[in-house]
Order: C-alpha cells, then sequence, then structure tokens
C-alpha cells in the first residue's frame, strides 16, 4: 500500500516517528511579575488566558477585542511599539489561523504577545491606527496566508508579485511552488502557447533527471568501468581556460600589521 | 493610457498622464543607491516628494518558509542570507531562539567567542554603512577607507571561521570552533586600528565637512513617537532619543557584565544618526578590548551539553559509541525541541532581530518568523520621504540601513 501523504499539511515531516514519544512541554508559569500582574489586571475580562512563557506575558483573547486590548496595552500600560505580528497556520489541526501581536514596553523593558485566533475566511481589525509598524506587516500577513485584514489603508500583497495565486505561507502549499508558479514566468514573459517548449520552471535545486547526460552522471545507466559510452558520437577536445595559476599560498601568512 | 503586452505587463495602475501638476517616478529596483532591490515609486511636486511608495519583494527567497521545511540545524546557515553585511547576528538571533525553547546555555568561552564575533560584525557592518552613505552622499574617498578597514575586520572573521561574508560561525549550543593563534593579538590590532581610524580619518573627515553638514542635517527627521510607532529600533530609534538597546535592557550573552555605553541622539535626523554609528563602533571597541583578557580565563568547552539536543565533542563521537549513536540520531533526525513559543529579541546592528519560533514539538520548525529590523525602517520610508526634496530620497534611504536579504527574506 502506498504511504498516506495528508493533503492539509504539505510541509517537511519527521522520517522517523515514535508513536510513544511524548514531546515535552516549555514551562508556563503563573502571573507573577508585578508589571504583568497589572497588565493583566487592566486588561480585565478581555483577557481569555494569560500566562508567562520564557520571560514574556502572553494573552489569549477573542479576535473582536482585538482593538480595544491593543489601545488598552498601548495607552494604559506603556506598550508603545509593536515589534512584529504575524500568524501561524493551525487550519490542519484546528480550521483556524493564529495571530500574534508582538508588543514592546520601551520604559520597563518588557515584551507582551496577544493571540488570537480567527476562523477560515474570517477577517480582521487593522491596527494601523494604534500602529503603524502593522502597516506592513499586516500586508505581509495578508501576502502570506491569505487573511483579510478590514480598514487596513492598502492591503495589497507585499513581497509576492500582484498577479501571484496562492499564499505561500500556508501548510498546503508545498516548498517548491504549485503548478501556478512553476508557469508564472513562461506565461508572463512568453505566454502560454510557449508551455510546450519551454516547459515548467523546476523549482528544486536537488531534482536529477536521469536522461540528462550532460549535467548529472548515468544514473540508472551505470556500466562496467571501461565500457565505451560514446555511442557514435566522437570525442571533443575540452578547451580550457588560458589563465594562469596565480599562486596565492604565499610564504607568509597574513598578519594584519605588516598588510598596511 | 498604458499599454500592457506580453513583454511589458503592467507593473501597477500607475496614471503617468495627470491632470494635476505631480509627476510618478519610479526609483529602482536596480538603483544603485537603493541599497538591494528597493522599488520606490516616487510621485513629486516640481522637486517636493508628495508621496512614496516603498515596493518591495524583490529578493523574496522564502525562508520563513525553507524553516518549515529544514530542521533547526540545517536551517542555521539559511540565516546568513538575512542581514548579509553581519550574518553572525543573524546566526546569533537564531541560536539564541532555538536555546531558549531548549533551555540550554552555551559554555562559557562559546559566550566570550560569540560576543566578540557580534560586536566585530557590528563594526563591520557600521564601517559599511559609514562607507555607502558616504558614497551616496558623494563623498567617495571615505567609501574606500572605510572598506579597508572592513577588509581587515573580514579577514578576522575569514581566520575564525574561514569565511567572509555567509559565516555561520555560531551554532545552536555553542560555538563549532576555537580561536585560532594569534586572532586575539590581531583583534586587538584591528580594535587599535578601528579606534585610530574613526578618530583620525572618518570623523576628521566628515565630522565637520560642510558639505556633509549641509547634506546630512536636517534631512530625515523622525520624532521619538513615530519612530516608535513606525516599528524603528537600533540607532533609527536612538537616533530619534530613544535609550533602548536591547544589550542593555534585555541582556543576552556576556553583555551584563561588560561596560559600555548607549549612545542616544535627541537631533532625529541623519547627522545624528551618523554621529550615533560612530560612537556605536568606539563601543564596540571598548567592548571587543574588555572581552579579550576575558578569553583566558575560560575552559576549553565550546558546545552546550545536552545530549539530547546537541552532539557531542568530535572526540567523544569517534571513541564513545553512545555519543556516536546520539550524534547520529540528530544528524539524521534532527533535534526535537519541546512544544512551546518563544520570541527573541537581539541587538543587530540594524536594529531588532528578533526570531519567533513556534514549535509543536517536532524537527521542523512549525513556524518561524523573523522580525527584521530592516523590513520596518523599508515601512517607514513612506512617512519620512513625504515632504523632502528629491535630491535627499538617497541620503534617507541611506541613514535607515536597510539590507534587503532581511527585508525581502
Amino acid at each position: 500500500m502506498r504511504k498516506y501523504v495528508p493533503k492539509d499539511n504539505v510541509q517537511g515531516k519527521s522520517y522517523y516517528t515514535d508513536r510513544f514519544w511524548v514531546a515535552p512541554r516549555v514551562p508556563r508559569e503563573e502571573v507573577s511579575d508585578a508589571h504583568f500582574t497589572g497588565v493583566v489586571a487592566t486588561l480585565g475580562a478581555l483577557a481569555k488566558e494569560a500566562h508567562v512563557e520564557l520571560g514574556q506575558l502572553i494573552v489569549h483573547i477573542d479576535a473582536r477585542d482585538n482593538i480595544a486590548v491593543i489601545k488598552a496595552l498601548k495607552e494604559v500600560c506603556g506598550y508603545t511599539q509593536c515589534s512584529e505580528q504575524s500568524a501561524v497556520d493551525y487550519l490542519a489541526k484546528d480550521g483556524e489561523f493564529e495571530l500574534f501581536y508582538q508588543l514592546l514596553n520601551v520604559n520597563e523593558a518588557k515584551r507582551t504577545r496577544v493571540v488570537c485566533r480567527i476562523k477560515k475566511g474570517e477577517a480582521i481589525e487593522s491596527i494601523v491606527p494604534l500602529f503603524n509598524s502593522a502597516n506592513f506587516a499586516e500586508r505581509e500577513m495578508f501576502d502570506m496566508f491569505g487573511i483579510k485584514v478590514n480598514n487596513h489603508p492598502f492591503l495589497k500583497r507585499i513581497l509576492m508579485p500582484d498577479d501571484w495565486e496562492g499564499h505561500p505561507l500556508l501548510k498546503t502549499y508545498p516548498l517548491h511552488g504549485d503548478e501556478f508558479a512553476s508557469w508564472y514566468e513562461v506565461d508572463k514573459i512568453f505566454g502560454k502557447e510557449y508551455r510546450d517548449i519551454i516547459g515548467p520552471e523546476n523549482r528544486d535545486p536537488a531534482k536529477v533527471d536521469r536522461h540528462d547526460t550532460k549535467r548529472f552522471a548515468r544514473i540508472g545507466y551505470e556500466v562496467p568501468f571501461g565500457t565505451d559510452i560514446s555511442e557514435g558520437e566522437t570525442q571533443k577536445e575540452i578547451e580550457y581556460s588560458e589563465t594562469l595559476l596565480v599562486n596565492y599560498n604565499k610564504k607568509e601568512s597574513k598578519t594584519l600589521d605588516k598588510r598596511r | 493610457m498604458q499599454v500592457a503586452n506580453k513583454l511589458s505587463p503592467f507593473f501597477e495602475n500607475l496614471n503617468f498622464e495627470r491632470d494635476d501638476n505631480t509627476m510618478v517616478i519610479n526609483f529602482g529596483p536596480q538603483h544603485p543607491s537603493a541599497h538591494g532591490q528597493l522599488r520606490l515609486v516616487l510621485e513629486l511636486d516640481g522637486e517636493q516628494v508628495v508621496k512614496a511608495y516603498p515596493d518591495i519583494g524583490y529578493l523574496h527567497r522564502g525562508i520563513e518558509k525553507m524553516a518549515e521545511n529544514m530542521t533547526y540545524n540545517e536551517f542555521l546557515p539559511t540565516t546568513d542570507r538575512l542581514d548579509y553585511i553581519a550574518s553572525t547576528s543573524n546566526n546569533y538571533a537564531y541560536a539564541l531562539a532555538v536555546e531558549k525553547l531548549l533551555g540550554i546555555e552555551a559554555p562559557r568561552r562559546a559566550q566570550v567567542i560569540r560576543t566578540m564575533l557580534l560586536e566585530l560584525n557590528r563594526v563591520i557592518s557600521h564601517l559599511f554603512f559609514i562607507a555607502t552613505h558616504a558614497l551616496d552622499v558623494g563623498a567617495m574617498s571615505v567609501f574606500l577607507y572605510a572598506f579597508r578597514e572592513r577588509e581587515f575586520g573580514m579577514d578576522l572573521m575569514e581566520d575564525y571561521c574561514g569565511a567572509r561574508l555567509t559565516h555561520s560561525a555560531v551554532r545552536i549550543g555553542g560555538v563549532p570552533l576555537d580561536l585560532p593563534a594569534n586572532w586575539l593579538e590581531n583583534l586587538a590590532t584591528f580594535c587599535d586600528k578601528v579606534e585610530y581610524e574613526l578618530e583620525h580619518t572618518y570623523e576628521a573627515l566628515l565630522t565637520e565637512n560642510r558639505i556633509w553638514k549641509m547634506r546630512l542635517e536636517d534631512v530625515g527627521v523622525i520624532s521619538a513617537e513615530d519612530a516608535l510607532n513606525w516599528g524603528c529600533t537600533g540607532p533609527m530609534l536612538r537616533g530619534s532619543g530613544v535609550k533602548y538597546d536591547i544589550r542593555k535592557e534585555e541582556p543576552y550573552e556576556l553583555y551584563a557584565e561588560l561596560d559600555f555605553d548607549v549612545p542616544v541622539s535627541d537631533r532625529c535626523d541623519s547627522y545624528g544618526r551618523y554621529r550615533l554609528y560612530m560612537e556605536e563602533m568606539k563601543q564596540s571597541v571598548r567592548i571587543m578590548r574588555q572581552l579579550i583578557p576575558m578569553y583566558g580565563q575560560t575552559e576549553p568547552q565550546l558546545m552546550a551539553h545536552a545530549p539530547k539536543y546537541i552532539s557531542a565533542t568530535k572526540e567523544d563521537i569517534m571513541t564513545q559509541n553512545y555519543a556516536l549513536m546520539q550524534h547520529f540520531v540528530l544528524v539524521t533526525q534532527g533535534m526535537r525541541p519541546p512544544k512551546g513559543e518563544v520570541y527573541v529579541p537581539t541587538e543587530s546592528p540594524k536594529g531588532e532581530l528578533g526570531f519567533y519560533i513556534k514549535s509543536e514539538g517536532e524537527p521542523y520548525a512549525y513556524r518561524l518568523k523573523c522580525r527584521a529590523p530592516s523590513f520596518f525602517h523599508t515601512g517607514l520610508l513612506q512617512k519620512l520621504l513625504v515632504g523632502t526634496y528629491i535630491a535627499d530620497v538617497v541620503t534617507i534611504i541611506g541613514t535607515t540601513n536597510i539590507v534587503f536579504g532581511e527585508v525581502d527574506r
């Protein structure tokens, strides 16, 4: 029987799996720090769950409250910088995206991560009115995951071309690109009618074409040593470059003070 | 109206025949002063920029996607290609994030070496900044002098790890190699050389230079509030008067033990940032000088002892069966960190370089997000360029010190 390959997550997977292996967890601590306790108290019921993981506060919230929470963090708790904003694809497992906002309090040198989850196809409200740094970050999230951001000033693809199809960081998107990606440049530069002549783009650097004897060894067509493999072709002399070898290996080793 | 055909497709819906007096020009992506593949669409009213739209993605290689398809150790050399001016900072930021996740700490000697390499990379990167920024503004000779010193710094990197640009000089859990013979002496010479040249060449040439001051003063002004709001970090933030250096505020590695100052400028303009870069190099030299005697007081261990995650030393692998088995498993399957998420910020030469790693207990990261400082500094251009003159555009791009390897990832 052929091995089952899940279609909803085509990312790299461990070849060796042990079904009795239970992965340990990074310890989640109670919120005990004075500053973090204040943050959780300020958010009140808006924070569904809060814990400290590796020194940073993680607050889980409802995705609809994201503006209210981040506004409170900015205006009351002094989180004046949004360092990063992005998403994690949990579509295969839960049918949801996990979004996170990484915030920094410059005065107290504290970091808080606001985490919320949205279902597939749902949109999130933009936090650009609060943090302009989210402008590019939310565009990147839209580009990479296809998550729509409501009221974003300029929601457009940022890293991929405008006419690209598919969202590369989804777990369903293969590493070497999909069907669209392999024809994108051929279609765009030459036109669809040239597809047969040029062929799809090969994005796999490790690909070995066993019939290509120019660049690769005769994989699959190996013959005993000394067998004639010319197949009737006459051997051409290889032309080498005329450049003389330069002797870089001078006796003296390089030292800084002698190289003035 | 543009006519789109197969050879000249629409890039943007830009209207070139406009009723108002503004003109739209396209800057890049192959402009020599764009510091990489930056395409900038500028709307000009006369010589004044009315609207700026940075278009990025010309160097997008999907590094975050690759991280999801590689084991943790396999991915490390890929981080070289982020900020390729100071590769070790990227290697280190990534290694530190994974170490936090694993809950291990590098041995003391590795910490000394890493901190030295980080500061050496900071000097290399800042010299590169001075060189290219001066070249953009028109000071050709500074470019040549700064590249001369940068060569010496890169020679030191080469002596240590064999590579000049893509170092991979840090491993998860430590460093791969001990320092070669005479390296510390060479580093001391380099420190003296840089300090001397900073004072007698660059600052002598630039700081009081009338043209340099005219081109840089009051250009690219950004207030502290805006700098925070737009996600500026590193010299861009400190150049606006916010004294926030991750090495000081959230110390990692040996920075808590080292004695150094965090320079701040409240000028908020390009000139202030230039002075800041110069001062930071002096502080880096100061840090490296303190580290040189610390090296001798350390034990020779280079990699952390954590058999579940880190291979043993070569000697152990070759002599002890269990170490060999462990090494085999780690090489063929990769380490499996515990489940959890971590965001670790580090102060790279460009600003806050952070790695967010979400682990599901697999040998492959479930999600890796690289928070690159240049990405946000590029976003800032759409605010910073508005209202300036076309002649200052190149200065402002230069002063943000963006590197497209980490903008596009």
